[in-house]
């Protein structure tokens, strides 16, 4: 009788722990909510986790300024992005797409158009950011206000490799087997190999099948794919990985916070990328969205981050000419030969991203 | 009312915890007990308590499962997701796309191959364990045992599995066992791996196995060994032909437990896999996370639908057959 009763115990503590451990999905997360005073209004961000605008600094000082308590929501991909935005008009207030999805936000009415005479800071964008035509529709309007781009390169172990790396091709290099993080995303990836084989466009494949040959053959040198930049720098502190393709960005916080890590950008070129700022369709707070895109494009903010954090490269002359000489960010990311060598992201048609989502799923199933 | 229901619900208890024993030691119960039950039966219904009791419990199974599956199947027939102000239609495109492309058919059976060796490792490892919980040590071992299975089972799947990364990595703890011991492996390169899969998989599920089978093994009469050992049967023989057979419920249960889950994991293939960790359970989480093409992520799921219910149905035809061989 008694261990009857037991087995009841045991199988309900089971299926009790199933359930919660089930539910664990790794990579989404939300910040914890404190308790708010009544007075003080609510402000949404919807950003990459750990990606600047959640910086304590940043939430303290803007928080400060205009007596408002920041409040973080997450996506893992521009995807999610989306649908988090589609799923829940009229809840965030401000969100940050890759400029490449900033079209798709506008054509389906999920964002607002910005009025730039209400900000401060608009005219101190760089000409080449500030006439981006991708920030406009066809009458005009602008929807979005670049913050900070960088590229999705290669970053190696310097103890590794003293001599540095010139070329993308290392990562195919057999002496590296085994020794390679690729980032688990089919744009990056056939861009980067499109790259690899000496295709400046690579977003207009010369040969998709030359490109699935060498991520096929790149694959034979990979450990492992990654999804995060939390995930990529245990797998570098762990000495699981020496190389990989990574952003920039994320390369120069995990320097900053001790990993002997350095990002180049090879000879081949490599892929950049551009986030923007967005207001939400029906933003709860509109006046207060605007103050937020001016404090995060004003050098104040950023030369902050960069130097407590690490961030990408500015899109305003002034941010940079505040870095220091030698910075990163100045000296090498923010020449324009550096943006020359640079294919930044474009905007893909539905049939071409399942297209190349095949092909890259196809990749990871050979294995 | 509610004093008598009271009532009568304490002699239900009694008379039907009385029933099982009765049935378990195979002598008929007394009839007062079941004219008891039929009465009270009788009373439930007509009070309308019945439904009060399985409302609960099939209003919950309609809106926590039917009803979001029925969307799900549902959104398989459509061309995108139909949130914000996009133009959706209907469509088998998400089912010939399956069909279209060999590596999905490669996935899957490369899932379902996972499946089996995590069930067949499983059993391996848990039916001895069961067999000595159940069958030789006293009582008041078994809780003590019990525990040891259980308490790795409530920490976060996540932990667990990191865990392993941290015992399976080059370097890591069976590593530097090994060159204590004075072996020297160039590298013991587990991690990132296929069978690190397989490691996982069995450590979080190999509970469900040592249970069931701890449960049914439980339930043999011990007297029927002793009958086999008295005629002179040997160790084997009393496992082969008697115990082993008397058993096969609680394996088929826990495999059943075992594969269905372990076909679809995607959180131990991703963390553990490396480059081998695509599966057809990472591709159905990369349609819902990534990709948001919940669309075709809902006919992956219920094409793995379709094929587990259909071995499920060999299955059991099979354990149909068994039994009708062994009644004959």
């Amino acid at each position: 009788m008694k261990s009857k009763l037991m087995y009841l115990i045991v199988i309900g503590l089971l299926l009790i722990s199933a359930c919660t451990s089930s539910s664990t999905q790794p990579g989404t997360q939300k910040v914890d909510e404190p308790v708010v005073s009544t007075e003080q209004v609510t402000f949404r961000v919807l950003n990459w986790n750990g990606y600047g605008s959640d910086e304590a600094f940043a939430l303290e000082e803007f928080g400060k300024m205009y007596n408002v308590k920041i409040e973080h929501d997450y996506f893992n991909s521009e995807e999610e992005l989306l649908t988090k935005i589609r799923t829940s008009p009229a809840t965030y207030d401000v969100l940050l797409p890759n400029v490449a999805y900033l079209q798709i936000a506008m054509s389906e009415g999920l964002v607002e158009p910005i009025d730039v005479t209400k900000m401060k800071n608009w005219e101190s964008l760089l000409p080449r950011f500030k006439d981006l035509p991708e920030l406009r529709d066809n009458a005009g309007n602008i929807y979005g206000v670049p913050w900070v781009w960088g590229a999705t390169a290669v970053a190696y172990n310097t103890e590794k490799f003293p001599e540095g790396i010139t070329s993308m091709n290392v990562l195919w290099d057999p002496a590296n087997k085994g020794q390679v993080a690729v980032f688990d995303s089919f744009e990056d990836e056939i861009v980067f190999a499109g790259l690899a084989l000496g295709d400046r466009t690579p977003y207009q494949p010369d040969d998709l099948d030359a490109v699935k040959a060498k991520l096929m053959d790149l694959m034979e040198n990979v450990k492992t794919l990654w999804a995060s930049e939390d995930e990529f720098n245990k797998l570098f502190a762990n000495g699981d990985i020496s190389l990989g393709n990574y952003w920039s960005g994320a390369a120069s916080r995990a320097a900053k916070m001790g990993l002997p890590m350095a990002f180049t950008v090879p000879q081949e070129g490599a892929l950049g990328w551009i986030d923007t700022w967005a207001i939400a369709k029906d933003a709860p707070n509109k006046d207060l969205a605007y103050k937020w895109l001016d404090y995060m494009i004003s050098s104040q903010f950023y030369v902050t981050w960069d130097t407590t954090a690490g961030a990408p490269t500015p899109t305003t002359q002034k941010s940079l000419d505040a870095l220091p000489e030698d910075n990163f960010n100045r000296a090498v990311m923010g020449t324009p030969e550096m943006i020359e060598h640079l294919v930044f992201m474009e905007t893909m048609s539905p049939e071409t991203r399942e297209e190349w989502n095949r092909l890259w799923e196809e990749v990871k199933a050979s294995q | 009312m509610e004093p008598a229901l009271g009532r009568s619900e304490g002699i239900t208890i009694n008379s039907t915890a009385a029933d099982k024993e009765y049935k378990t030691s195979g002598a008929k119960p007394p009839r007062r007990n079941s004219r008891q039950k039929q009465e009270i039966w009788r009373r439930l219904k007509n009070q309308g308590v019945l439904w009060f009791l399985l409302l609960p419990g099939y209003g919950w199974l309609a809106f926590a499962i039917f009803i979001p599956l029925l969307i799900m199947f549902v959104f398989s027939f459509l061309s995108d997701v139909p949130f914000g102000n996009r133009v959706v239609e209907f469509t088998f495109k998400n089912y010939t796309d399956y069909f279209s492309r060999s590596f999905y058919w490669k996935l899957t059976s490369k899932s379902l191959m996972t499946g089996c060796y995590t069930t067949l490792y499983s059993i391996l490892i848990a039916y001895p364990m069961a067999l000595v919980i159940a069958k030789v040590l006293p009582n008041r071992w078994r809780s003590a045992l019990f525990m040891l299975v259980i308490v790795p089972f409530w920490s976060n799947t996540l932990v667990r599995l990191y865990s392993w990364a941290i015992v399976l990595r080059n370097g890591g703890v069976i590593d530097l066992l090994l060159q204590f011991l004075g072996f020297k492996p160039a590298t013991l390169d587990i991690l990132y791996s296929y069978p690190a899969i397989i490691v996982g998989l069995v450590h979080g599920y190999v509970p469900y196995m040592i249970l069931t089978l701890y449960i049914s093994l439980d339930r043999i009469d011990n007297s029927l060994l002793e009958a086999a050992s008295s005629l002179g049967a040997s160790w084997w023989q009393t496992f082969w032909r008697i115990l082993f057979p008397l058993s096969l419920p609680g394996v088929i249960s826990g495999s059943i437990l075992i594969f269905i889950p372990s076909i679809g994991s995607f959180i131990e293939p991703r963390l553990l896999g490396g480059r081998s960790g695509t599966m057809i359970g990472t591709i159905i989480e990369d349609q819902f996370i990534q990709l948001f093409n919940w669309p075709f992520g809902a006919s992956l799921s219920f094409i793995m639908l379709v094929i587990v219910l259909l071995l499920m149905g060999i299955m059991a035809l099979m354990l149909a057959r068994m039994r009708l061989l062994r009644t004959q």
